[in-house]
């Protein structure tokens, strides 16, 4: 599998990601089993530093075990088995020997919002005060500074005292998105994250996505075809536990593609 | 076409059904109340003095000049259940957060279905285990005379009390949803740190009914309590020391009474006191659960 590099000019504003240094995250021949069962067939590929990557393909394509293994969540499903090697800044995660130190640092969006059962303050301070954060005022401060950039703030600013689980479904999802900003991640791992959200809010939080870029690297996995397109700089096409097509947006949804299945999936004949 | 057809009547027959069933439970407790009330109100009225019931230790209904001091009782009930849930409520929640939170596949069934084993088994067999095998133990360990006191009775009471605290703060750990363990596993939470501050304040009300219910079932326990206590009336100043129970007093010397006598209402005005206790024990258990959840 060859990695396309695009010529300059990105999908979308800010920062351009940054293809010439070597790649945030270094993936070779993963492959994924859950009890046996493969979900996701020996994938190889780069993420590059300030890129916003996206993954695209119908449901059980391997698009969510393909995150859950960058994130180390495996441990969390005694089936799931991971072979091949993800490296994050040229280091194997799995070298990593605190594995909670490595996910501290790569911010996860779930499909549905899970807002912790905790207020709306104590939500977006949890990962902070993790790292050994107590001031107060420093914590108002991170709170204040994430929440304002997952559009959030002016909504809730009156509320930070009420629970997180009261939002409506797009409020939690920002909160969602608030929070893993509180990680300072160098990495954030987006799953359909619009699922539950109206397309208003859906419009909001691309719009945040696009502005992190430039402090972040971002992968999206969607299952809605124009949101790749609309966001990522390269994206890749999952069918089956099969990566069949990575390339720049762009590239794929003007046809030129490796694979026909590819342009079968993008035009909306099957999903 | 406007007709009540089978499933209709079938419909509100069902509902009828249901409908007993759900009051049944307020018409028992209701009939259990009037019943002890009525049997020990006679005597509460006439010959008892409450001064005497509250403040003395001396329990001698069958004496000439009887005397109805039930203190003793009382601490004697309140120090084996309290020192029954000195160790049994740690022990249970440690072993629900074990079986509910760390414990995979067949390590979790085998532990689940031993902890509800060791629910079924029998008061009396307890009392026997205190009696015949705690009792030589405490003795020999602790080099006192008696083996049957404060300590026996309390650690048998935790032992039985802890697998229906064990279930029942297991259920709570297991209703706190996984996506929230996954959410704080996310954000780098350590599995401890994902216990202590997402799942146990989630779980909070049902962690609460369990510890509540194990206090309910100490107080109530009657057989294991009456064989390990050593059945004694005595203000109790070391865990060594022999101490009788409220409902082991009941239990032992309700069989010699005469109906209607002074013996049998003091009787049943301990069993008075005791159901006032439950109630509240109950009650508040209820205004906190109810006051946690709104917050």
């Amino acid at each position: 599998m060859v990695d396309v590099l695009p010529a300059p000019a990105p999908a979308s504003g800010g920062t351009s990601p940054l293809y010439g240094e070597p790649p945030l995250i270094e993936v070779q021949g993963l492959t994924i089993a859950y009890d046996g069962q493969p979900a996701l067939r020996d994938i190889s590929l780069d993420i590059f530093r300030h890129e916003i990557f996206g993954i695209i393909g119908p449901a059980n394509s391997g698009k969510t075990s393909f995150l859950r293994a960058l994130n180390r969540m495996d441990g969390f499903n005694p089936g799931m088995e991971v072979r091949g090697s993800i490296r994050l800044n040229g280091k194997d995660i799995n070298a990593w020997r605190n594995v909670y130190a490595l996910r501290s640092r790569i911010g996860v969006v779930f499909p549905l919002p899970v807002g912790l059962p905790l207020t709306v303050y104590d939500n977006v301070a949890f990962s902070p005060r993790l790292r050994g954060i107590r001031k107060k005022a420093e914590l108002d401060e991170v709170v204040e500074r994430c929440l304002t950039r997952a559009a959030l703030w002016d909504e809730v600013k009156d509320r930070l005292d009420s629970l997180g689980s009261l939002l409506s479904g797009g409020q939690q999802q920002r909160l969602t998105i608030a929070r893993a900003l509180s990680q300072e991640p160098e990495l954030l791992l987006l799953d359909e994250f619009s699922i539950a959200v109206d397309p208003v809010t859906t419009m909001r939080i691309e719009d945040v996505l696009r502005e992190l870029r430039s402090e972040l690297t971002i992968v999206l996995v969607t299952n809605l075809v124009q949101q790749a397109r609309r966001l990522a700089d390269r994206t890749a096409f999952f069918l089956m536990g099969e990566m069949v097509e990575i390339g720049v947006t762009e590239d794929l949804f003007e046809g030129k593609v490796g694979d026909e299945r590819t342009t079968g999936y993008i035009e909306g004949r099957y999903g | 076409m406007d007709r009540r057809d089978l499933a209709w009547y079938v419909d509100r027959a069902a509902q009828a059904l249901v409908f007993v069933g759900g009051i049944s439970a307020i018409i028992f407790i209701l009939g259990i109340f009037v019943f002890v009330t009525k049997e020990g109100l006679d005597f509460v009225l006439g010959p008892l003095d409450l001064g005497e019931f509250f403040t003395s230790i001396a329990w001698r209904p069958t004496s000439n000049n009887p005397t109805y001091g039930a203190l003793a009782l009382m601490v004697g009930t309140a120090s084996v259940t309290g020192f029954a849930m000195l160790f049994s409520v740690p022990l249970s929640l440690g072993a629900a957060l074990y079986i509910g939170e760390f414990a995979t596949g067949k390590t979790r069934e085998a532990l689940k279905i031993l902890v509800e084993m060791l629910a079924a088994i029998p008061s009396v067999v307890w009392g026997f285990v205190g009696m015949s095998i705690m009792n030589p133990l405490i003795i020999e360990t602790f080099d006192v005379p008696v083996g049957l006191g404060v300590l026996n009775a309390g650690l048998i009471l935790g032992l039985m009390a802890a697998p229906i605290m064990t279930t029942i703060a297991e259920d709570a750990l297991k209703a706190v949803p996984d996506t929230y363990r996954e959410a704080a596993e996310a954000l780098g939470a350590t599995r401890w740190e994902v216990i202590l501050k997402v799942v146990i304040p989630a779980s909070k009300n049902g962690l609460l009914a369990a510890v509540l219910l194990g206090v309910g079932r100490g107080f109530g326990e009657t057989m294991a309590v009456l064989m390990a206590s050593g059945h004694a009336i005595n203000l109790p100043t070391s865990p060594f020391d022999s101490v009788r129970a409220l409902t082991a007093t009941i239990a032992a010397e309700l069989g010699d009474t005469v109906y209607g006598s002074n013996h049998y209402g003091a009787l049943f005005t301990l069993g008075i006191f005791l159901f006032l206790v439950t109630f509240i024990i109950n009650l508040t258990a209820d205004v906190v659960v109810r006051g946690i959840r709104k917050k």
